[in-house]
């Protein structure tokens, strides 16, 4: 009898890219159902403007490389990329606006590195960068989370989202429901000489547990990331290390100047926290590659983003933080090599 | 939650080995031909020593090791030798030399075949060249000479000989088997090898998902002294089984790099090499025989086989009820590291411990994957047993680069093929780290030749140089007398004035 020869292992585990990007998609369902239910619908369409894009971008791009088209649209890399970006970006955006960033993520961010698996930056976070420099003012206005208090129903969200979506969002008769993030408003009132207790007595900024709205998202996003971590799609290093990055000098800050610092909690609670630990720095191709060298590279994006958000003139820091460290990667996997077995340390 | 290594990481794997623990060994009938690869699986080939036409009988010397890689081949049944030629084989390519040889029936013993009866009093160095002469080579796989290896350990004063029972690659148990139904001859083999190697300890080392082994081989060593000779329990983790693996498990330091664990004091030897030592001391027989597990869900009645060397595969096939379903692949070995072949007509050798016969459905639907670009998840350094970065050292064949291959422990890769399984874009690393040491080997060759032509031409140039200055010396030296001579004639001229 005959049979087919090739080089061992013969067994495989069965892991593909395709089925880890399907499982962040849906750890990610969570986050996307919240940001729905309390900053309305305009989240499904920036979802739809995004991955339409998105995937157009990547078949052009494939096309215009001379790859095939199919397999890498396929693996549903482009589609997490998408979709991260749309749950970073406000769901008030004009349509044009999320093209423009969508199709820089994917050109600018992904392709010209040479696609999949060869981009040195967080293609995401690439084009969430450039929108938020070019765009300031798009890009820092909100609807106001469903969960303040006086806050406008759903139906009114729906329709502020629909006209934002066309340009039109600017009208002063939806004033009254929008504006910036708890942390846009706190750092701007901390400029202004308030102090934190002022801020958040108001309970408009702050709830119970962290920043409106924000909170319940970034619970959320958690619940999405420890599914991650549990079905060890994520390794624990690089979420952990980007919290500790981010808590412990929130923390001790606080803990030094309680008026004038943020404690750990809401930090933990407000902007992108989760979503950046869990979902964004966890990259793995733009993200340091040793365990060790992981620790450092989350550690650092959580120090950047606390930075930023404290002393820095963008709301929120993860972005800005993610591409940075992103820089840093080569230097960090230079020094963080893991003994070798047998060899001398 | 499976216990952690002691090495820096491994995987528990689906053992698919109750399949064929179930039955006991099958002991297979002298087949009417054997087909002897010159290259046992060592990657190394044996002599022949006898000719087309020639005569043997059971245990007749057919081939003669020449170096030390290669293990001396014993005739396993009486007959004649009929072909000197290339076959089917389970090397590189598929085809090798082997030696063929047609059954005439009887049991003829060769007249060599005598028990060893001095073997207390025996020098341990007479006692390895014994061992050399009746072929004992591994038989965990790699069919390397344990002479060679405990000569090696000899001269570096190993004082711990590590008896290997982990086998830790899924599908196998024939050393489960073996340790279960043999285990007194288990022991007296590691007594042997020990008594050889004037090692004070020796340890058996068994995985933990053997306890039957286990209790067979405590109930063997009852009444041993435990600091001489004892049985290690490890976890069951792939690749508890490899050398330098299994040595940090047991002994908790490491094998360093580009040693041998020989050099590093321990002599490993594999549970059925050390029955196959006692075997041959007890009838002074030759390596002849080996266990060898026929499993996977292309055969019918997985067991194990107890088969003369040189049976053709279809027969041990047979043995296990033939082939059902729908079979895709024959491999010798286990489902990690074993070699598919292309023919059942291969002839069984020292290394084979397993024949498994795969389906699609053990394949794990393996074929035919398309390879994806590397995302740098890192999961294959999260299961690398020598502590690599997989993805880096990948990166870095690719771009041919040999230096740093050196750096990322191209060397230090075991091939265990656990970067390959886990691999979420299916990049064939296994095999790429194959073609990289490859790589590595000739760059090395070319340099040393380089650097031969280069020290060659410079004695040359020297040579010449020396020879040159030589020349001019003997000139100045008779342009200096001829000189002096004409002052002198000068002279006697001037004086002459």
């Amino acid at each position: 009898m005959r049979f087919d020869t090739s080089p061992a292992p013969h067994i495989v585990a069965g892991y593909s890219v395709p089925r880890v990007m399907f499982q962040v998609l849906l750890a990610l369902l969570p986050a996307g159902i919240v940001h729905l239910v309390l900053f309305g619908p305009g989240l499904l369409l920036q979802l739809a403007v995004a991955c339409v894009t998105a995937l157009l971008c990547e078949a052009l791009a494939l096309h215009w490389r001379g790859r095939d088209t199919t397999p890498a649209l396929k693996d549903g890399s482009v589609l997490v990329t998408a979709c991260l970006l749309a749950l970073s970006i406000p769901p008030l955006l004009p349509w044009w606006l999320t093209l423009f960033g969508t199709a820089l993520a994917v050109l600018l961010g992904k392709h010209v590195f040479g696609g999949l698996g060869q981009n040195p930056f967080n293609p995401a976070m690439v084009g969430y960068a450039m929108m938020l420099v070019s765009f300031p003012a798009e890009m820092t206005r909100w609807p106001v989370p469903l969960d303040t208090p006086g806050a406008g129903s759903w139906a009114e969200l729906a329709r502020l989202s629909m006209a934002s979506f066309y340009g039109a969002g600017a009208d002063p008769r939806f004033d009254g429901y929008t504006g910036a993030t708890a942390l846009d408003s706190i750092r701007s009132g901390l400029d202004l000489r308030y102090t934190l207790p002022e801020l958040l007595g108001r309970g408009e900024i702050g709830g119970p547990l962290g920043a409106r709205g924000f909170a319940w998202l970034n619970l959320a996003a958690l619940a999405g990331g420890l599914y991650l971590l549990a079905r060890r799609l994520v390794r624990w290093h690089i979420p952990v290390a980007v919290l500790a990055g981010l808590l412990v000098p929130a923390f001790l800050a606080h803990a030094l100047d309680p008026g004038g610092h943020l404690p750990a909690s809401m930090q933990a609670f407000s902007g992108a926290t989760m979503l950046a630990a869990f979902f964004i720095a966890t990259d793995p191709v733009s993200a340091a590659t040793s365990d060790r060298g992981r620790l450092w590279y989350g550690a650092g994006i959580g120090l950047v983003t606390w930075v930023i958000r404290t002393w820095g003139g963008y709301p929120d820091g993860f972005a800005f933080a993610v591409l940075l460290l992103n820089l840093a990667v080569p230097l960090i996997d230079r020094y963080t090599v893991p003994r070798i077995y047998g060899r001398d340390a | 939650m499976p216990a952690r290594p002691e090495f820096p990481a491994g995987l528990a794997l689906d053992a698919h080995k109750q399949q064929a623990t179930g039955l006991p060994i099958v002991e297979l009938a002298p087949p009417a031909q054997v087909v002897l690869a010159l290259d046992q699986g060592s990657g190394s080939t044996a002599q022949p020593v006898v000719a087309v036409g020639a005569r043997v009988a059971i245990g007749t010397l057919v081939a003669r090791a020449e170096d030390a890689t290669a293990a001396a081949i014993h005739a396993p049944i009486a007959g004649i030798v009929i072909a000197i030629e290339s076959r089917a084989a389970a090397a590189e390519g598929g085809h090798g030399v082997c030696i063929v040889i047609e059954g005439d029936g009887t049991a003829t013993l060769d007249a060599s075949i005598r028990p060893v009866p001095d073997l207390g009093t025996l020098d341990p160095a007479e006692l390895v060249h014994r061992l050399r002469d009746a072929g004992i080579a591994g038989l965990g796989g790699a069919a390397f000479p344990t002479a060679t290896k405990l000569a090696a350990a000899r001269a570096s004063g190993a004082q711990l000989l590590l008896l290997n029972g982990a086998e830790c690659e899924p599908w196998i148990c024939c050393d489960d088997l073996l340790m279960r139904s043999s285990a007194a001859e288990v022991v007296l083999g590691a007594r042997i090898l020990q008594h050889a190697l004037g090692a004070a300890r020796c340890v058996i080392a068994v995985e933990d998902d053997k306890p039957e082994a286990i209790a067979a081989l405590r109930a063997a060593l009852d009444g041993w002294d435990e600091a001489a000779l004892s049985v290690a329990v490890v976890p069951a983790v792939y690749p508890q089984g490899a050398e330098r693996q299994l040595v940090t498990a047991v002994t908790g330091s490491e094998v360093p790099s580009g040693s041998l664990p020989a050099q590093a004091g321990v002599l490993c030897q594999n549970v059925a090499t050390a029955a196959a030592v006692a075997r041959w001391a007890r009838d002074g027989a030759p390596t002849m025989a080996r266990i060898v597990t026929v499993t996977g869900s292309g055969v019918a009645r997985p067991c194990n086989v107890r088969a003369l060397l040189g049976t053709p595969l279809a027969a041990l096939i047979d043995a296990a009820g033939g082939y059902q379903g729908k079979p895709l692949r024959l491999i010798a070995g286990g489902s990690m590291t074993g070699r598919a072949l292309a023919s059942d007509e291969v002839g069984l050798t020292k290394a084979m411990n397993c024949i498994l016969v795969a389906t699609s459905e053990d394949l794990g639907g393996s074929r035919g994957r398309r390879e994806m670009p590397c995302i740098r998840c890192g999961d294959c350094a999260a299961v690398c047993p020598a502590g690599l970065l997989p993805q880096m050292l990948h990166r870095a064949t690719l771009a041919d680069d040999l230096q740093s291959m050196r750096r990322l422990g191209a060397h230090d890769c075991i091939d265990c093929g656990l970067c390959d399984y886990v691999c979420p874009s299916q990049i064939p690393l296994a095999s790429r780290f194959r073609a990289a040491r490859q790589t590595l080997r000739i760059a090395d060759e070319s340099a040393r030749r380089a650097n031969a032509a280069k020290a060659s031409y410079e004695r040359r140039e020297q040579r010449q140089r020396a020879a040159a200055a030589a020349e001019q010396l003997a000139l100045d030296t008779v342009r200096s007398r001829a000189g002096q001579d004409r002052e002198a004639a000068a002279g006697r001229v001037g004086g002459t004035d």
